[in-house]
């Protein structure tokens, strides 16, 4: 008599708690729009989309308008990356006063194998380059992941 | 015709195996799990290893310490931070450097919230292991909104690489405690839902209850640590052991149940959450001003010598290892990852078990692959 009553209990117990569970689920089923965090991408791509100002994306080399960057080609960023995705090749240039300066020819970023650590931008003194929020970074071509990140005829900015 | 009444019944049947993954989609990742049945009982257990190994103790060798660190966070994915946290406080034990109150300060409140993010998954996936799905929905909606923080503050969701040597990265945004007080109102009212949907559900109390029996005395010989350990009623926590970054200076409880099953497992991850939130409140009001980075060399050197450290992640105890010959690089590196050893105790609690047991008790080890072969 005793365990027959102790079945019915369990029995009855089982019930309640699945009652409770459920009620819960049907909170949310009658209450749908309460707390989405869903992101309706690609949809909100233009529209409602937040990507945070610090997102790691990819690495870009900041130019002002009268065609100028701030890279010095020190190659502190090159030694910061732990995959090689930078490769940085400087020319030897002589200034009118005849002093002999290491300037920037090109700044290769690799995207294909950037992970995104950020330890780049970290290493650099100047503050040259910084990543941009942007995620959409695929391409059809392999070779196009190569980016020569310093735009033609740049020149570095001198400090004021 | 034969009569088969005649034969005994142990004739009759035939060991089995079964591999249970590398690509199953209970088991959370590439692990393979060699079992031999008998019908449904589980005689002999076999761990593969090997599907994810990288060899991120072989390439610390190759890289230098800062260049190292990234490469933590991809062990125990879910315990990023607390991983980057591990690796920084060796290098800095190294070159003796003090980390200023604000980047300690910064430094818990990510290992908890990452804490919260992990306990928050495991909740979902180990209620979906045993043919729940609702509540996996339901944990990625603080797990969301925590992941969301990280992005605006670090830049990224799951492998930060935030923690340095010296401090944090960057400082945190303006609205770091706000938002985060605001966000702890949300999980604490979303817990009692989780309370309300699983924990009283009388099914899965009779799915996990005296399932996965592991006595505190296997857990030892095991190695086991973390919420496995504790919910063997081992005391283990690292953080109240041997306290770092001012974890000294916090008032926590450590969470211990004497129930051996995989539903004490389930408890103590469950109380974990709450004291998890109980330690970034006691943090968000005050975080001290001042520096958030101590300056550091752009090459670290350490002295020769060797270098340990231990953490308490999400899953256990991170032990992290460094032996320097003087140079740029690590000469060895080594990790002693929690998930590793709680592996070795799945073959002694499910053999003998039913084949559905294996399920429960693994949800409840919460083991992370990458995290056992790095």
């Amino acid at each position: 008599m005793k365990s027959l009553f102790q079945y019915l209990k369990e029995v009855f117990l089982g019930f309640y708690s699945l009652w409770t569970g459920l009620k819960l689920t049907l909170y949310y089923f009658t209450h749908p729009r309460k707390e989405i965090i869903t992101e309706q991408y690609p949809e909100n791509r233009t529209t409602t989309i937040n990507i945070p100002e610090r997102f790691a994306g990819e690495v870009i080399l900041p130019h002002d308008e009268n065609n100028k960057h701030k890279c010095t080609a020190c190659t502190l960023c090159e030694m910061a990356c732990p995959n090689g995705s930078i490769k940085i090749i400087s020319v030897q240039e002589e200034s009118e006063d005849g002093k002999k300066k290491r300037v920037l020819d090109k700044w290769i970023y690799n995207l294909g194998m950037c992970t995104f650590c950020g330890q780049c931008i970290d290493a650099c003194p100047q503050d040259a380059i910084i990543m941009k929020n942007s995620f959409e970074l695929s391409v059809y071509n392999r070779n196009d992941l190569v980016k020569t990140l310093n735009k033609p005829g740049s020149k570095l900015k001198e400090k004021e | 015709m034969e009569n088969n009444n005649n034969i005994p019944i142990d004739d009759l049947t035939e060991e089995f195996v079964v591999n249970i993954g590398p690509q199953h989609p209970s088991t959370h990742g590439v692990l393979r799990l060699q079992a031999t049945l008998d019908g449904e009982t589980i005689k002999d257990l076999l761990p593969v290893l090997g599907y994810i190994h990288r060899g991120i103790e072989k390439m610390t060798e190759s890289l230098g310490y800062k260049q190292s660190i990234y490469l933590t966070s991809r062990m125990d994915y879910l315990s990023a931070h607390i991983n980057n946290q591990a690796c920084s406080l060796a290098i800095e034990k190294g070159m003796q450097i003090e980390v200023p109150e604000r980047a300690k300060a910064i430094r818990i409140i990510m290992a908890e919230l990452q804490r919260l993010t992990s306990h928050e998954l495991w909740w979902g996936s180990c209620a979906m292991d045993l043919g729940a799905v609702t509540p996996f929905f339901l944990a990625f909606r603080d797990r969301e909104r925590i992941l969301d923080i990280f992005e605006g503050n670090t830049g990224n969701r799951l492998t930060m690489n935030y923690i340095t040597p010296g401090g944090v990265m960057f400082d945190v945004l303006p609205n770091f405690a706000s938002s985060i007080k605001e966000l702890l109102v949300k999980v604490k009212e979303h817990l009692k839902e989780y309370e309300e949907l699983i924990t009283g559900n009388v099914i899965f109390q009779h799915r996990l209850k005296g399932v996965g029996i592991l006595p505190r005395e296997l857990a030892i010989s095991m190695g086991c640590t973390g919420p496995v350990a504790r919910a063997s009623g081992i005391s283990c926590d690292v953080r109240k052991y041997h306290p770092y970054d001012g974890y000294d200076k916090l008032d926590f409880k450590e969470i211990v149940i004497d129930g051996c099953d995989s539903w004490a497992r389930y408890k103590v991850r469950m109380e974990e959450m709450k004291q998890s939130i109980h330690i970034i409140e006691q943090l968000i009001h005050n975080i001290p001003e001042g520096e958030f980075r101590a300056k550091v060399k752009g090459v670290i050197k350490l002295p020769v010598g060797e270098y340990y450290q231990r953490v308490e992640t999400a899953r256990g105890e991170l032990g992290v290892y460094i032996v320097s010959d003087g140079g740029n690089k690590p000469y060895r590196m080594k990790f002693r990852a929690a998930s590793f050893s709680n592996l070795g105790a799945l073959k002694p609690i499910t053999v003998g078990a039913k084949i559905g047991d294996l399920m429960a008790s693994m949800a409840t080890i919460d083991l992370v692959i990458p995290d056992i072969d790095r």
